[in-house]
């Protein structure tokens, strides 16, 4: 009887099973073909010649991001029939490692860090980028974004999206109501701090818990004032370990941070002490702004998304942002920032093809116009973005003052820009001391 | 063959577990020990509730306040579930990864419980050379941990193998639902090791009398398998089938290696991880999406769980 019954059980499932594979294969594969005599494809007829070819690509964007860049790339499918499959994913960084030595890389992958980007080519599977896309890139992306996708003199990435992180987020409002102006210099930002803090609010508010990548918030602060107190060059020594991490320079710069960040006058508004904001996650932050009980808090573009349904974000509305002050004006304009470089793991002809598009400024203008983004390209057209902190993003990007850095603990390696780094700042804002966290990390960086 | 001594022994044993289970029984089923297990119970119940109320919750609600501002100030919406299953773009589309888990979970459980249940017969009651080590290797191999085996199975797939050169099997070079495969091929493998220890012990436990006087009436030993230890070990096998589905539902970790992120083959975990917005927001969803993948494993459960006391107690008391 129960032996009658399972082998019914499993005739029904394996009938089941049958079932679903014959309708799953029915609906997948619906060849794209290209329509290049429309006028509209006109852009893309050095694409051509590529119809019904598949491009994977393999990237951390998901979500509404991921839809966005489906739809910024449709026309291009369409015209050269190229099909483009994007996969997002969470664990995009740990994934990309498993599928490349697996022998099972996607053709494109969107990589945020350009330590990670070296760590593929050193063991030869990045490959080169054609002549094409290197012409495109040379013509669009200034040689300092290049650099960081430059190995050896070769050229193994293409500049996609950008962010800037040196920003400082307030309420144009409330500024405006009690008569605060916006800072300039870094004298400035501490007197109005001060200010605020005298009358009986508290000045900053701050969040560095993010899972797995708690503390990452506050490398950025250590970085931008790294980049205020010290200059480039001396940023440039410390991220690819010139100098020691635990350098005086840098011992410096971390102190000055800690004048705001470990400051119990100033912190941490709508949350509790200093120590809170190791709890306080980084997407909740900024919140207290819009409820008056914090001014302040520095963080990067793309918190332009993090803030309560309702916010207006504009220089007029309840929330912006201004340029995090230098130190001293007259040395030059620093910005941190961070951005994904295009790699390819084959050098088929039409993976070639849509690298070299997506350097290009149809590409740039077409994701631009949707939304939410930006890039260091120069030939993005600052009328394509819509969103007020992008414009300002996009000015400052491309102000020749500017001193482009990128995120300093996404070039170390991984070890300490994603481990002890992250670590060592949870442990500084829980009150160890400055030169302790620092000697630990250095002895982290083999 | 003797017959003596282990029914001696087999009647102590008798004669002291009644009473030493009859003793554990009754503190068991002593009132407190029934208030405290239904103390326990509400506590542990407390956080799903809490995720429950919440999925019922509107958006800005659950972002704003704790879900149980929900008993003074209910508001009800099947919002988040509408987003989940049915919305387009990266956002929803649950229905669809539902029918991937299943079309993952149903051979994932049933292969290795095939394998596993004629492996365990074979090495039980067929006298061949060596079966003791290979029954010993394959148990061994229970110590293998998955993630070592990831990246090597993963080139197996994609670049077949070589030995000195030489192409000994091809590359699978599986595109879209083919994966399937993939996936099925890796959750049969780890499964088994531990398939064949479990089933193993229970088989080897059926009494030889039965065989041997079933092959003194002719059976072969396919007929033996099938009509005598299958309907025996069903409680362990539904044991196991429970395991194994439980396992292959709830996995990430396989179904993001071998059968990809795409929307072809990848199942609800998958698709519930990447359903946080990419900064960690939007978590309205995650409680809606929690509960559709949670519904199946349920309903598994609470149907086959008396195989499961079953099986379980099958292997702990001789006799």
């Amino acid at each position: 009887m129960a032996f009658a019954r399972s082998r019914q059980a499993l005739a029904i499932a394996g009938v089941l099973g049958l079932a679903l594979g014959v309708t799953a294969c029915g609906t997948g594969n619906d060849k794209k073909s290209g329509n290049a005599s429309k006028p509209e494809c006109a852009p893309y007829a050095k694409y051509q010649g590529h119809d019904g070819k598949k491009v994977t690509i393999y990237s951390s964007i998901r979500d509404i991001e991921a839809d966005r860049l489906d739809q910024s790339w449709k026309q291009f499918e369409d015209c050269t029939g190229i099909d483009i499959d994007h996969e997002g994913s969470g664990e995009f960084e740990a994934q990309l490692g498993v599928r490349v030595d697996g022998g099972n890389a996607p053709d494109l992958a969107f990589i945020p860090q350009p330590g990670l980007l070296k760590r593929f080519v050193d063991s030869g599977k990045i490959k080169e980028v054609g002549a094409d896309t290197k012409a495109m890139a040379e013509q669009n992306f200034t040689p300092d974004w290049l650099k960081y996708s430059t190995v050896n003199g070769k050229l193994y990435g293409v500049p996609l999206g950008s962010n800037v992180k040196s920003y400082v987020w307030y309420s144009p409002k409330t500024f405006k109501e009690k008569g605060w102006t916006v800072p300039t210099t870094w004298d400035e930002l501490i007197s109005l701090s001060d200010k605020i803090a005298a009358s009986g609010t508290k000045p900053w508010c701050a969040g560095i818990e993010s899972g797995d990548a708690t503390g990452w918030p506050a490398t950025d602060w250590i970085e931008d004032v790294l980049l205020r107190t010290q200059g480039v060059e001396v940023y440039d020594q410390w991220t690819t370990h010139g100098i020691p991490f635990n350098d005086p320079k840098v011992a410096d710069a971390v102190d000055k941070a800690g004048t705001i960040l470990k400051n119990e006058k100033y912190m941490n508004g709508g949350f509790g002490g200093v120590k809170s904001i190791a709890t306080t996650s980084f997407q909740e932050a900024g919140t207290p702004i819009t409820t008056g009980k914090c001014a302040m808090h520095r963080q990067a573009s793309f918190y332009a998304n993090q803030w309560p349904q309702g916010t207006k974000v504009a220089e007029d509305g309840d929330v912006f942002a201004f340029y995090f002050p230098a130190v001293d004006p007259a040395k030059g304009k620093p910005v941190l920032g961070a951005g994904e470089f295009v790699s390819a793991f084959a050098d088929r002809p039409e993976v070639q093809a849509v690298q070299t598009y997506l350097a290009s400024g149809e590409y740039v203008n077409s994701r631009a116009k949707i939304g939410d983004w930006l890039s260091a390209n120069k030939k993005l057209d600052i009328n394509n973005v819509p969103n007020p902190v992008d414009k300002l993003s996009v000015q400052i990007l491309q102000d020749p003052k500017t001193e482009f850095r990128f995120d300093g603990s996404d070039l170390m390696p991984a070890a300490v820009g994603a481990g002890t780094f992250w670590k060592g700042m949870v442990d500084w804002i829980n009150g160890k001391d400055t030169t302790t966290v620092l000697n630990g990390i250095e002895s982290s960086w083999k | 063959m003797t017959t003596a001594t282990p029914t001696v022994g087999a009647g102590v044993q008798a004669t002291a577990k009644p009473g030493r289970a009859a003793r554990v029984r009754k503190r068991l089923n002593s009132r407190t020990a029934t208030l405290v297990s239904i103390v326990l119970a509400l506590l542990w119940t407390v956080p799903t509730f809490g995720l429950f109320i919440s999925s019922f919750r509107p958006e800005n609600q659950i972002k704003t306040t704790g879900w149980w501002t929900f008993f003074s100030d209910p508001q009800f919406t099947l919002e988040n579930y509408r987003e989940v299953l049915f919305s387009t773009g990266s956002s929803g589309q649950l229905a669809s990864y539902f029918i991937n888990s299943l079309a993952i979970t149903i051979p994932s459980v049933l292969f290795p419980i095939a394998f596993a249940s004629l492996a365990a017969y074979a090495l039980a009651w067929i006298n061949f050379k060596g079966r003791d080590w290979i029954y010993i290797a394959i148990f061994a191999m229970q110590i293998v941990p998955l993630q070592m085996a990831l990246v090597p199975l993963l080139k197996f797939f994609s670049t077949g193998v070589t030995i000195a050169g030489i192409q000994v099997l091809p590359a699978w070079d599986l595109v879209d639902e083919q994966k399937f495969a993939q996936v099925w091929f890796a959750h049969t493998c780890f499964a088994l090791p531990f398939a064949v220890y479990l089933l193993h012990n229970f088989i080897s436990q059926l009494p030889g009398e039965l065989m041997e006087s079933a092959r003194v009436d002719g059976a072969t030993h396919p007929k033996i398998f099938r009509t005598i230890v299958l309907p025996l070990i069903t409680p362990a096998l539904a044991a196991i089938g429970i395991f194994q589905f439980l396992w292959v539902w709830n996995d990430l970790l396989v179904a993001l290696i071998f059968a990809g992120g795409g929307n072809e083959t990848a199942p609800l975990t998958v698709r519930l991880a990447e359903l946080a917005g990419t900064r960690g927001n939007e978590w309205q969803r995650l409680t809606a999406g929690a509960f559709v993948s949670i519904v199946v494993p349920l309903i598994v459960f609470l149907s086959l769980q008396r195989f499961f006391v079953r099986g379980l107690l099958a292997g702990s008391v001789k006799g």
